[in-house]
């Protein structure tokens, strides 16, 4: 039996204990040894820097320290032979200021108070995160590196030392999110016009389209011609 | 034949030459361009415009001649609009020395052979004023590649004719149809001696090099249309394009009626002599072009394009020897035989 | 010099000025070379995607591309949308292989959901995702053809090819954008008589790759334009998350439809190889392509001699509430591999959807691949790499 090896997340939020449950739940119907095994050796070979980790449903989350995110994925792909590279993102935990609760579905209702921020997998102590997925093809075992980083001036040391093709994926993660990754070449716009002003993928950026005119998709509130007020969204029956 | 005074002929010759190549090509695009290429593609091609789409060729030509007249802002307006008519030019003057009858010719040059090729380098000139008179980088890099292309395949071709030439033992285009209309084959005179037969090697290389001349696939880097989008012709438009694309087909017709001429016997049908021979000798030379045309364009529509670099090395190190070989054996076997 | 010492001044200083300004041509044609831009419109990249290219003669200096032309926004809307309604939307991403867009989605929350589709709804999942790939690389098996200069395969390639659409049309209602799966299963069973008709068009499809290998392969031309073209070895394609056949071309043995035994479909019950190729140049990139549209019609055949009888959808609520929690699901889709990192809180939508799209990773590799080629040579390796600017915009 598995010694919990996830430790479970320093936050001190409730809403982590259901998930502690489901963890454990889960530890207790199935352990994971290949992933174990990955868990062990980063953590022994960095100790400290391996903040808090997850493994569910046959896959593996790692948060991992500021300071040593390039070290670590460089040790991902040198030593654990995560040689593939799939994608590096940005996490904005911020629930949606403008549109929250009812009101992310409906115009009309009462805008109430966004919820609490809370991480996802794995935790996080800030709001913003970096997130990283390698893949290991011979043995077929994916892991989600993530990575805190301050709200004021987010940044992060940047992996194209170790991965040449994060060079994309950290520009588009700047350009939409603002995060700096040091030691990057030249962070420049890839999607948006360079003139562009603000991160558009960060929460508190709104999503003008919905601040023009109510969300059409709601086939409830707009009744076709010729049918009653009363339809269903697309959730099919049987 | 008839003696006509100097200007009455000089008029029907040049009547010829303008009707015969506009012709000429009109009938190319149609068969070969929008039944042969659509066929072969499993599609019907134009149907609406007469039946079948006969007349699809002449309203294309009557809508570009309505179009406007554009030349892009930086264009080197002089250089710009001279470089169609130069083309054209050389495609014209090319069938000026091409014989359709024993008397059907409209200048029998003692040196027929050696005009042609050498108003066919005219053309060159031409790609390479549009090219760089277009202010356009694509135009300019297509211009350059041309102008490397086709004087790299002029080579191939002269030697493919040369061989031709001491077999026949003259340059004029009427000579060597005569030569192939009396020769014989191992002393069986009944179809002449074409030198196809002879000369194949010859042949190849002149049909190889023919489709270079013209920038059709495989040999179409300086119009390659999935990198230069046009090419050369990228920045013309209407009665100029036009003229590019009448010189286009223009020019395979007029190959196609040297390759003919020098290779299939030209006009000649065995067995027909004298005035029939006039009559029935434009259709036989047709029906000579139409064969040759379709094999050109049966392999522009089916291969791939060579690289630039590939076509060179192409041209320089494999047509070229062969050709040199293909003419110290002919001139072994002429001297000896 | 004795020859200048004999001359007047006149003609010495008209002599240096002769010089000076041939020095000055010199430089200016000296200069680091051209700019162009290949794109936004240009006939050989498949949409709107712009690469500046620095060319010295014919030779590329450096190249970049530049994204975005088409760029939708597609993560920031996944936010406002609710499951069932995101469908619609990730359909166009890669528009030619439509119905593979919304399969990774829909497994992620099916995963965080705990359910699993039923046994039938998972065998024609795999079939319409096989189909999704026949018709993508279809017309990916004639373009290369077009780029390259044979203008004559693109239209039986796409002969063929509407005959794949007209079957995914008759059992999805949408030859493009089919907006078929459902949370828990499918929207509907299929038609009668669609897999009879379905047998038939495999065998014609397969009549197509022995076409394309007569006539393409088997072209010496192609073969020169091909072959040693665009060499990118394992260690590179592996870094720059190359994947799909790209990957499969360098030498690296991964497939997720073969490696990934967890995932709710039905290719673990068909009989079918994974080709390699370890020569990694455009000519391995078309082969691997062509190899695996062969495979992908024996799979459908398989799959729809033992199709399973019962349900199309599982229970779900009539509402969908995703549980809390993060899911990553990653599928083999025709362009490479397309994962959706869906990250929920508990709500009718999700908080985060991060869409992998497999054409960013690959165009990504552009500037390093392009180094040093010619002008039709980058046409050539973009044209074997294939990218779907949808999928490179999201």
């Amino acid at each position: 039996m598995s010694d919990t090896p996830t430790e479970t997340e320093d936050a001190p939020d409730a809403p982590d204990a259901p998930e502690a449950a489901v963890e454990e739940e889960v530890a207790a119907v199935e352990s994971d040894p290949a992933r174990e095994a990955v868990l062990a050796q980063l953590t022994s070979a960095f100790g400290e820097a391996v903040l808090a980790s997850h493994i569910a449903k046959g896959d593996l989350w790692v948060r991992v320290a500021n300071d040593k995110w390039a070290d670590i994925v460089g040790f991902c792909k040198e030593t654990l032979g995560f040689r593939f590279f799939s994608f590096l993102a940005g996490l904005d935990w911020l629930n949606n200021t403008n549109l929250s609760g009812e009101k992310l579905w409906d115009a009309d209702a009462e805008a109430t108070e966004p919820l609490p921020m809370v991480a996802g997998y794995a935790g996080g102590d800030t709001r913003f995160q970096v997130m990283c997925r390698l893949h290991n093809v011979e043995t077929n075992i994916g892991i989600t590196l993530k990575v805190d980083l301050a709200d004021e001036a987010p940044s992060v040391p940047t992996i194209t030392e170790v991965f040449a093709g994060a060079d994309w994926h950290e520009r588009e993660t700047w350009e939409m999110y603002g995060f700096l990754f040091d030691g990057h070449a030249g962070l420049r716009h890839l999607y948006l016009p360079g003139a562009f002003e603000g991160f558009p993928l960060r929460k508190d950026f709104p999503l003008l389209a919905r601040e023009i005119k109510p969300w059409p998709g709601l086939v409830d509130k707009e009744p076709m011609p010729g049918e009653d007020a009363d339809e269903d969204e697309e959730v099919p029956a049987e | 034949m008839l003696a006509l005074s100097f200007p009455v002929e000089t008029a029907i010759k040049i009547g010829v030459i303008m009707g015969v190549i506009p012709l000429g090509s009109l009938i190319f695009v149609y068969v070969f361009l929008f039944k042969m290429m659509s066929h072969m593609q499993s599609r019907l091609g134009p149907m609406e415009a007469g039946p079948h789409g006969v007349l699809q060729p002449v309203v294309e030509a009557l809508k570009f001649l309505q179009k406007e007249d554009i030349f892009p802002e930086r264009a080197d307006r002089l250089v710009f609009g001279l470089a169609p008519f130069v083309v054209l030019v050389s495609t014209f003057m090319l069938y000026a020395v091409v014989p359709a009858g024993p008397s059907l010719v409209v200048e029998d040059l003692n040196t027929g052979i050696f005009f042609a090729m050498a108003i066919s380098s005219v053309s060159v000139i031409g790609v390479l004023m549009a090219g760089w008179a277009s202010a356009n980088k694509f135009a300019l890099i297509g211009g350059l590649r041309a102008a490397g292309q086709l004087i790299a395949y002029e080579l191939p071709l002269i030697l493919a004719v040369v061989g031709v030439v001491i077999q026949a033992g003259s340059l004029s285009l009427q000579d060597i149809v005569h030569a192939q209309a009396d020769g014989s084959i191992f002393g069986v005179s009944a179809i002449g001696n074409p030198f196809i037969l002879t000369q194949l090697v010859g042949f190849l290389i002149f049909m190889v090099a023919a489709q270079a001349e013209l920038t059709q696939p495989p040999f179409d880097m300086p119009v390659a249309e999935s990198e230069l989008v046009a090419g050369y012709m990228t920045e013309y438009t209407g009665f100029r394009f036009l003229f590019f694309f009448i010189g286009e087909f223009g020019t395979a017709f007029a190959f196609a009626a040297l390759g003919a001429t020098l290779f299939l016997g030209g006009w000649y049908i065995p067995g027909v002599e004298g005035t029939l021979a006039n009559v029935l000798g434009p259709i036989a030379l047709g029906g000579k072009i139409m064969a040759l045309g379709f094999i050109i364009f049966w392999v522009r529509f089916t291969y791939p394009r060579l690289r630039e670099d590939q076509l060179q090395k192409f041209a320089w190190k494999v047509l070229i020897p062969i050709s040199l070989v293909n003419i110290v054996v002919t001139a072994i076997i002429k001297v000896a035989v | 010099m004795t020859v200048v010492d004999q001359v007047s001044d006149w003609q010495k200083s008209a002599y240096i000025a002769g010089q000076a300004a041939d020095a000055r041509v010199n430089v200016e044609l000296e200069a680091e070379g051209m700019t162009l831009n290949i794109g936004p419109q240009h006939p050989a990249t498949h949409g709107t995607l712009r690469i500046v290219v620095r060319l010295d003669g014919e030779q590329v200096l450096w190249a970049d591309p530049v994204p975005g032309y088409m760029h939708r926004g597609y993560e920031k809307l996944c936010e406002v949308r609710k499951y069932p309604q995101v469908t619609t939307l990730v359909n166009r991403i890669d528009w030619l292989g439509s119905f593979a867009n919304e399969v990774p989605f829909i497994l992620a929350a099916e995963q965080l959901m705990g359910i699993e589709a039923p046994p039938r709804a998972q065998y024609i999942r795999t079939v319409l995702f096989e189909m999704a790939r026949l018709a993508n690389i279809t017309l990916f098996l004639g373009d290369m053809g077009v780029q390259l200069g044979a203008i004559t395969p693109v239209f039986y390639a796409f002969r063929d090819r509407e005959h794949v659409l007209n079957l995914i049309e008759s059992a999805t209602g949408g030859r493009f954008h089919p907006n078929f799966d459902r949370v828990g299963g499918l929207k509907d069973d299929l038609p009668k008589g669609w897999i009879a008709e379905a047998k038939e068009v495999m065998k014609r499809v397969r009549d197509f790759c022995d076409q394309m290998d007569t006539l393409l392969v088997g072209n010496d031309i192609f073969q020169t334009r091909t072959r040693g073209i665009g060499v990118v070895p394992s260690a590179v394609a592996l870094d720059y998350g190359l994947s799909g056949a790209n990957l499969r071309a360098s030498g690296v043995d991964w497939d997720a439809r073969r490696d990934d035994t967890t995932i709710a479909m039905a290719w673990k019950h068909a009989d079918w190889k994974v080709w390699t190729h370890p020569d990694g140049d455009s000519f391995s990139r078309y082969w691997v392509r062509l190899q695996e549209t062969r495979e992908s019609t024996k799979i459908i055949d398989q799959l729809l001699d033992d199709l399973p009888a019962g349900p199309i959808m599982t229970k779900v609520p009539r509402i969908i509430k995703v549980p809390e929690g993060e899911a990553y699901v990653q599928t083999e889709n025709p362009l490479g591999v397309m994962g959706y990192y869906v990250v929920s809180k508990g709500d009718l939508g999700p908080f985060r959807v991060k869409i992998r799209s497999a054409s960013f990773n690959n165009i990504s590799i552009a500037p390093w691949v392009l180094r040093g080629v010619y002008v039709p040579d980058v046409i050539t390796i973009l044209a074997s790499l294939y990218f779907i600017l949808g999928d490179i915009d999201r």
